[in-house]
């Protein structure tokens, strides 16, 4: 892999293999086979499931049919988080495939958004899109495409095209030579064990003094709990896209390259396997 | 951006530089003397040193600095001695020069100075206006003022001769002592600022500067004849002044203004092209009237000033038409010293840390900047420098800093006490808004800051100064003060026994000269910066007195305690940067010593850094991990359906006539190919007589998209085979730029998908340039070069990559060399995209800046009447007063744009005296009529004049183009096969921009930019080159004439001789292509001509062929494969003129071809295919037996083969094995 562009395929391209499962106290016709299937890391649960739900719905009576919502080992899945960072948070240290729990009933109203359409999905995504453009870039570059730009990102997402996609989306990773990065780097980051969904703050990628900061920075700012300490063994993963990159690296050029397509930078910090 | 040096001087008079790529300050090591005061430029830099001398420091370059020295041997023919050097009485002298008004004799030929060498000894010219001579160069004629012809004919009187010999600069990268002499005699006083600039002003000659000079006395001195060819100059000429001056500051163009005493500024008007120095000076006053101006630093555009109070003021309003400004803004920051330096770019030395200080964000449109940064870099020597420099310091400053030791180290605080208050009362005579300094903390030891530099400015202004003016003032209180100094300073030194032998003789010399006493009266100022400036300071003094155990300590720790580098002063008036360049300067001591990873993201190419192999590494071990054992598992999301439609409005250049812009709507649609490959359709809906039609293209049969910018429309053209056979493309304009670069990215992206083009251009590919200095590139496939069938030319496929060039030329191994309109040199990187390419299309590596500068010309035309002379009223008849040169487009200077919007100006218009034909001082050309030829000077058949203006404007864009300093080119060529391993020198010639042959060293395929140039010395400037096969080195020269470089060979890469070759009969050769044994010349009327007889034992050949005319240039290949521009092509549709053509039918016994095959064009200036080696395979298998090929059929054949069934057939066979 000679070029950077290359990771933007293969962050792109990601995908987990998995086993959705029906739970057992669904009532079913006749016994449910497990349902496997290749979900992109970047895209969203309810976005890429229709083929689970009528693998199941053929053994199921309509009238036993509510919302579909998935869990993995007793953890709702948020289906407004991208399928990357659910795995990464959730299921990292597991076996694969992943295995994922299928459930029509009982709708767990705490934990989960409803998501009766895909429009739900793609307002989400939009607004996340805009959210971080107003952090990258006050919101100039996303305020100034048109409705069609828009809908080419989603269509993009929604299609799994990656050129349809980049063709726009170059323009919300571009930023001012001079300055050297955008102007805030929009990320967020995930723990496990945390009360908070999760951690954002307002971090710049070039220090005052004109420093490159890293991904070390931001931790050391915003969750300094996740870097070991010179004496101790490492305590925390800190993983994006399934990988865990040097601590050195410059926080530009993963926000540019290891962003999801909602041009969030999500950072799960999962403790080490105790193993 | 090229490598080029800040020049500072510290406190302690040691001379440092300080280069744009680099991270430390070097210090000069050869400066043995001490120096005051430099000022830079960027072939060298001037200097004051210690001894009141000045030095000069010029660069050492590639091509040295030699200046021919011609004389003439002049014989009379007579009946007895035939000819001889018997003169008449009334000839001219037997040796003269060439006017025969001087006599020069060989031995009266002396070396300037000490500085220069005689490169070899005298040697007769056998070169007569591009014809060689017979071998002893006698030219001949009937007399001494007449023509001179090579032949002797039977009225041949006398006869002429020329001898010449070279003179080489040797003093380079060396301080060298210029004599201070002026016209009659030594000068009064010595030296005590300098400034050097106005390079600007006139290019003739070539590398004139300004240099001025201030004495001690306060009067103003301008240094005479410093051009390339005598960095020294020649001798100073007093300028007059209305008062005394204390320093000067001189700009690149005819800005020059300079402090008096009084405070006041003085600006020098008058400064032209005939009169460097100027006529008069105009008095402008200091910005704040309470406190004069001490320091004033001038750029091109730019005048800045420093008042005694350390402010700092920017002048407002300053053009070239009012040099004076209009009135002055404060700025921030306290400074003592100010200097501009190229690109208007401000560095100054803060008076509170003495730090040199570059102003951030200074850009043409915001000439005062943002904000001061700190430049925080370390010195070479501060490894060392707590032992080294602190006794070094102690023994310099024993030379020169009086007041400064004494005060240091073991001081007491008796002389802090005593100067404190004595200094706060100086403090408050000069500027009363001042605060009154701190009483001195007792505790903490003092920050010795030496403010003092053997006569520094600042002993100067606040000593000398301030008794100056306050003596007219308040003579009171200056009077006391300096005995009172001076005792208070022997005093201390009585205290101080150790020390006092070593400072005897500065301390004799200070009191005995009061006017450029050492003794530094602003140390106050210290007291209060007691921050880590202080304590640092005191770190050092406390390692100049344990210096042995503090040595160890900072060998272990070296950027720990630095000892904070005092400036003196700063000039920047050779370092090129501007507010865009990425500069290591401002954070090292963090950079250095921790974030070595944010290091290497700006220093080291990035994608060498540990991060991001982690981040490769990691991604694949994911894809793995997650993908590779589950392929069989569905996908989420299908891939299958979906044609995705582009869709957008344009308008068109309709086809048929009245031509004109018609709107329409287009549409790219795009789906997979069966086989997964992208495929598309170009649909562009139209009405015609109220009728929808539609236009279709197929992407996978466009050959090229060429971007069409101009001012008024942002417009593409697109080319498909037929569309090149008609000359008549689609041409399409889009709303904006930035939807037309949308368009474009992604038609190319999907035009190269639909041709399974992918990432950098091979090697083998097909280069070349258009007039718009865009560059394209074609991967020619292996039968383009098959006989008789090759591809047609007008089906290759052209995609652009990014960058901006006037030509470019390829080897077969990958080395591609690119030289732009002004002359800067590029070496191919290896990358893709760049320009209009973003994103996705472009390499994310291996794509750099690259900026361009050309000229716009328009043509100032009059006409002459007998009542007013020349005026700008014309005949009704005439073209328009501002015309371009065809006079048919007005141009004026208001309403000329740069070429396109990528363009912007970067100089106002100006003259162009250096226009073809000549000029008067003015820069007029006359003729008797318009269209007609023009002369330099006004005869009194001329009634109309026009002279030419020309205004530069400057182009930014990103390439894979990486610079190649620092020395301009005009022609450059690379050996066009050759070297197979990496390590392998890959021979490489060029012709600098002044026409010095160049050679260049280190080229492989590694260090494609090869390492050092070697002169390859000649006697005439030349303009093109070319090496071929076997290391065959062909040029020519500007004369018009050829020649061919003997003996070049690896061992001896840039031969031994040149071998003058006779151009064709009345036609002066511009070009010349060579390739594996073909020798190709274009000359100035367009013929294109062929070297007949050329054999291993006779390499150059025996005459001249003519081809073909029409050619503008020639590439021949290493398969001897011609290709040329061509102009006058006619297509079905229109003429085009810059076309690409193929020579056709061109095989190892029959190289000069047979016909043309017309390419892509027109606009065309320049084609490379000696890159593509890719070989006909015909030469590789004559061995295949007939029954064999004849069994294969060949599909591509209609007609009856001219060559015998077996070849043809065996190049079909070849394909098929080499696919």
């Amino acid at each position: 892999m000679a070029d950077d562009k290359d990771v933007l395929r293969d962050v792109w391209f990601g995908r987990i293999p998995t086993c959705f499962t029906l739970y057992q106290d669904e009532i079913t016709e006749r016994e449910a086979e497990p349902f496997y299937l290749l979900l992109p890391r970047m895209s969203y649960l309810t976005l890429v499931t229709d083929k689970v739900k009528k693998h199941f719905l053929k053994v199921m009576k309509a009238e036993d049919i509510e919302e579909m919502w998935f869990d993995f080992e007793g953890t709702s899945l948020k289906w407004h988080y991208p399928i990357g960072l659910l795995f990464d948070l959730h299921a990292s240290n597991t076996a694969l495939p992943w295995s994922i729990t299928v459930h029509f009933k009982n709708f767990p109203e705490r934990d989960l958004l409803h998501c009766p359409s895909n429009s739900v999905i793609e307002a989400h995504f939009m607004s996340s899109i805009k959210e971080a453009d107003a952090l990258k870039h006050k919101s100039q570059v996303i305020n100034d495409m048109q409705k069609k730009d828009h809908k080419q990102l989603w269509m993009g997402l929604q299609n799994d095209k990656f050129d349809q996609f980049w063709a726009m989306n170059r323009k919300l990773m571009e930023y001012p030579t001079e300055e050297g990065g955008f102007r805030y780097i929009p990320f967020r980051i995930y723990l496990t064990m945390s009360d908070r969904p999760f951690i954002q703050k307002l971090f710049r990628p070039i220090s005052p003094d004109g420093h490159t900061h890293t991904l070390g920075d931001l931790l050391k700012e915003v969750y300094p709990v996740a870097i070991p300490n010179d004496d101790e063994s490492k305590r925390y993963q800190v993983v994006i896209h399934g990988i865990e990159p040097l601590l050195e690296t410059p926080l530009q050029w993963l926000s540019e390259h290891l962003s999801h397509p909602d041009n969030f930078l999500h950072i799960s910090v999962i403790p080490v396997p105790s193993d | 951006m090229p490598v080029s040096l800040l020049w500072a001087v510290d406190v302690y008079g040691r001379v440092y530089s300080l280069s744009t790529r680099g991270q430390q300050w070097e210090q000069c090591r050869d400066a043995v003397l001490e120096f005051k005061r430099v000022t830079a430029v960027q072939q060298c830099c001037w200097g004051i040193a210690c001894d009141h001398h000045i030095y000069l420091n010029v660069h050492s370059s590639d091509v040295p600095i030699r200046y021919q020295e011609e004389t003439f041997e002049n014989q009379r023919w007579n009946p007895l001695d035939n000819f001889s050097d018997r003169l008449l009485p009334s000839d001219r002298w037997q040796w003269s020069n060439i006017t025969g008004l001087e006599h020069q004799p060989l031995d009266s030929f002396f070396l300037p100075s000490s500085n220069w060498e005689w490169e070899g000894d005298w040697y007769i010219d056998e070169n007569f206006g591009g014809e060689p001579t017979e071998k002893e160069g006698w030219t001949y004629a009937i007399d001494f003022p007449a023509t001179y012809t090579k032949d002797k004919k039977w009225n041949s009187c006398v006869r002429r001769r020329r001898w010449i010999r070279y003179r080489r600069y040797k003093a380079t990268d060396t301080w060298a002592k210029i004599p201070s002499e002026g016209h009659s005699g030594p000068l009064p006083d010595p030296f005590n600022d300098i400034s050097c600039g106005g390079w600007e002003i006139s290019e003739e000659p070539r590398g004139r500067l300004s240099l001025w000079a201030v004495s001690l006395q306060g009067k103003v001195w301008f240094r005479e004849g410093i051009h390339h060819h005598s960095p020294e100059g020649d001798g100073w000429e007093e300028v007059s002044l209305p008062g005394e001056v204390v320093q000067i500051s001189c700009g690149p163009g005819d800005l020059v203004w300079a402090v008096l005493w009084e405070g006041q500024l003085i600006v020098r008007e008058g400064i032209t092209r005939d009169c460097p120095r100027g006529s008069s000076w105009v008095v402008v006053d200091s910005p704040n009237p309470e406190a004069g101006a001490i320091h004033v630093a001038v750029g091109d555009n730019v005048v800045w000033a420093v008042t005694k109070d350390n402010k700092v003021w920017y002048r407002r309003g300053i053009n070239s038409y009012n040099p004076r400004g209009s009135g002055w803004i404060g700025m921030i920051g306290e400074m003592v010293m100010i200097n501009v330096g190229l690109n208007d770019q401000v560095w100054g030395i803060s008076c509170e840390d003495r730090a040199v200080y570059f102003r951030q964000g200074v850009t043409s449109s915001e000439l005062s900047g943002k904000a001061w940064k700190a430049v925080n870099v370390p010195r070479d020597g501060d490894i060392r420098s707590h032992s080294s420099a602190s006794s070094s310091s102690l023994h310099s400053a024993g030379c020169f800093f009086s007041g400064e030791v004494r005060a240091q180290s073991v001081m007491s605080e008796d002389s802090d006490t005593k100067n404190g208050p004595q200094r706060a009362v100086l403090e408050v005579g000069a500027c009363p808004s001042s605060p009154p300094p701190d009483p001195p903390p007792v505790d903490v030891p003092k920050p010795r800051i030496p403010k003092v530099t053997s006569d520094s400015f600042i002993s100067e202004m606040l000593s000398d100064r301030k008794v100056k003016q306050e003596g007219a003032t308040t003579a009171v209180t200056a009077g006391p003060s300096i005995p009172e100094e001076e005792a208070s300073l022997r005093e201390a030194d009585a205290k101080s026994p150790p020390l006092a032998l070593v400072l005897s003789p500065s301390l004799s010399g200070g009191p005995g000269d009061p006017q450029w006493s050492n003794v530094d009266l602003e140390e106050t100022q210290t007291h209060l910066a007691v921050g880590p400036a202080g304590v640092r300071g005191d770190a050092a003094d406390t390692c100049s007195l344990s210096s042995v155990a503090t040595y160890t300590l900072c060998q272990e720790e070296p950027y720990g305690a630095d000892e904070h580098p005092l400036w003196a002063w700063v000039s920047g008036g050779g370092c090129g940067v501007d507010c865009h360049s990425q500069l290591n300067w401002f954070n090292s001591a963090t950079a250095l010593s921790s974030s070595v990873q944010s290091m290497s993201l700006s220093i080291s190419p990035a994608q060498t850094a540990a991060w991001r192999k982690q981040i490769f590494e990691q991604l694949s071990e994911r894809s793995k991990r997650e993908m590779d054992n589950f392929k069989h598992y569905e996908q989420a999301i299908e891939q299958s359906q979906s044609v995705w439609v582009k869709k957008g409005t344009m308008q068109w250049w309709r086809d048929w006539k009245p031509h004109k812009w018609v709107d329409v709507r287009f549409a790219l649609e795009q789906f997979s190919g069966p086989e997964g490959n992208q495929d598309g359709i170009l649909f562009l809906y139209y009405n015609f007589n109220e009728e929808k039609k539609y236009l279709h293209a197929f992407i996978n049969e466009v050959t090229i998209l060429v971007p069409v910018l101009n001012d008024s429309k942002h417009t593409f053209a697109i080319y498909t085979a037929e569309r090149t056979k008609q000359r008549w493309p689609i041409r399409l304009a889009a709303a904006t730029e930035l939807e037309m670069h949308d368009w474009l990215a992604l038609l190319s992206v999907s035009c190269c998908d639909s041709r399974g083009i992918q990432g950098p251009p091979s090697k083998q590919a097909l280069w070349s340039v258009t007039c718009k200095g865009d560059v394209f590139v074609c991967e020619p496939s292996p039968s383009l070069e098959t006989c008789p069938y090759p591809t047609p030319c007008d089906q290759m496929f052209w995609h652009q990559v990014g960058g901006h060039l006037r030509l470019v030329e390829s080897n077969s191994l990958g080395v591609v060399w690119g030289v732009g309109y002004d002359h800067t040199v590029w070496v191919y990187t290896g990358g893709y995209g760049g320009g209009f390419l973003q994103g996705l299309a472009r390499s994310t590596d291996n794509i750099y800046t690259q900026t361009d500068v050309k000229c716009v010309y328009i043509y100032e035309n009059q006409r002459w009447n007998p009542v007013t002379g020349y005026t700008n009223r014309g005949l009704p008849t005439d073209r328009y007063m501002w015309s371009d040169a065809t006079g048919l487009q007005e141009c004026t200077k208001a309403n000329t744009k740069p070429p396109s919007p990528h363009w912007t100006w970067v100089a106002d218009w100006a003259i162009d005296y250096g226009i073809s034909g000549g000029t008067d001082r003015e820069g007029w050309q006359y003729a008797a009529d318009f269209p007609t030829s023009y002369h330099g000077h006004k005869t009194l058949k001329d009634f109309v004049r026009r002279r030419r203006w020309a205004r530069k404007c400057k182009l930014t864009t990103t390439g894979p183009w990486q610079e190649v300093p620092p020395i301009p080119l005009s022609d450059v060529t690379i050996i066009p096969c050759g070297a197979q391993s990496i390590v392998e020198p890959i021979p490489l010639w060029a012709i600098s921009n002044k026409g010095d042959v160049l050679c260049r060293l280190g080229v492989t395929l590694l260090t494609p930019a090869g390492t050092s140039w070697l002169h390859v010395g000649t006697d005439q400037p030349f303009k093109s080159i070319s090496i071929g096969g076997a290391s065959q080195v062909w040029a020519i020269a500007r004369d018009g004439s050829a020649f061919y470089r003997g003996s070049v060979t690896a061992q001896s890469p840039s031969g031994d001789c040149w071998y003058h070759i006779p151009s064709p009969v009345r036609q002066k050769l511009q070009q010349v292509s060579v390739g594996r044994t073909s020798v190709y010349t274009v000359d100035q009327h367009g013929n294109l001509w062929f070297r007949q007889g050329l054999t291993p034992s006779c390499p150059q050949g025996s005459s001249w062929e003519h081809i073909s005319n029409n050619v503008r240039k020639v590439s021949v290949g290493p398969l001897d494969q011609v290709w040329i521009i061509a102009d006058k092509v006619q297509g079905s549709h229109s003429l085009s003129c810059g076309t690409v053509c193929h020579r056709l039918g061109v095989q190892p016994m029959e190289p000069k071809g047979q016909s043309w095959d017309y390419g892509i064009g027109g606009g065309w200036d320049h084609i490379t295919v000696r890159g593509n080696s890719f070989e006909a395979p015909r030469v590789r298998m004559p061995s295949l037996t007939p029954s064999l090929t004849a069994s294969l059929t060949d599909p591509l054949r209609t007609h009856p083969p001219r060559r015998p069934l077996s070849f043809r057939n065996i190049e079909e066979n070849g394909n098929a094995v080499r696919c």
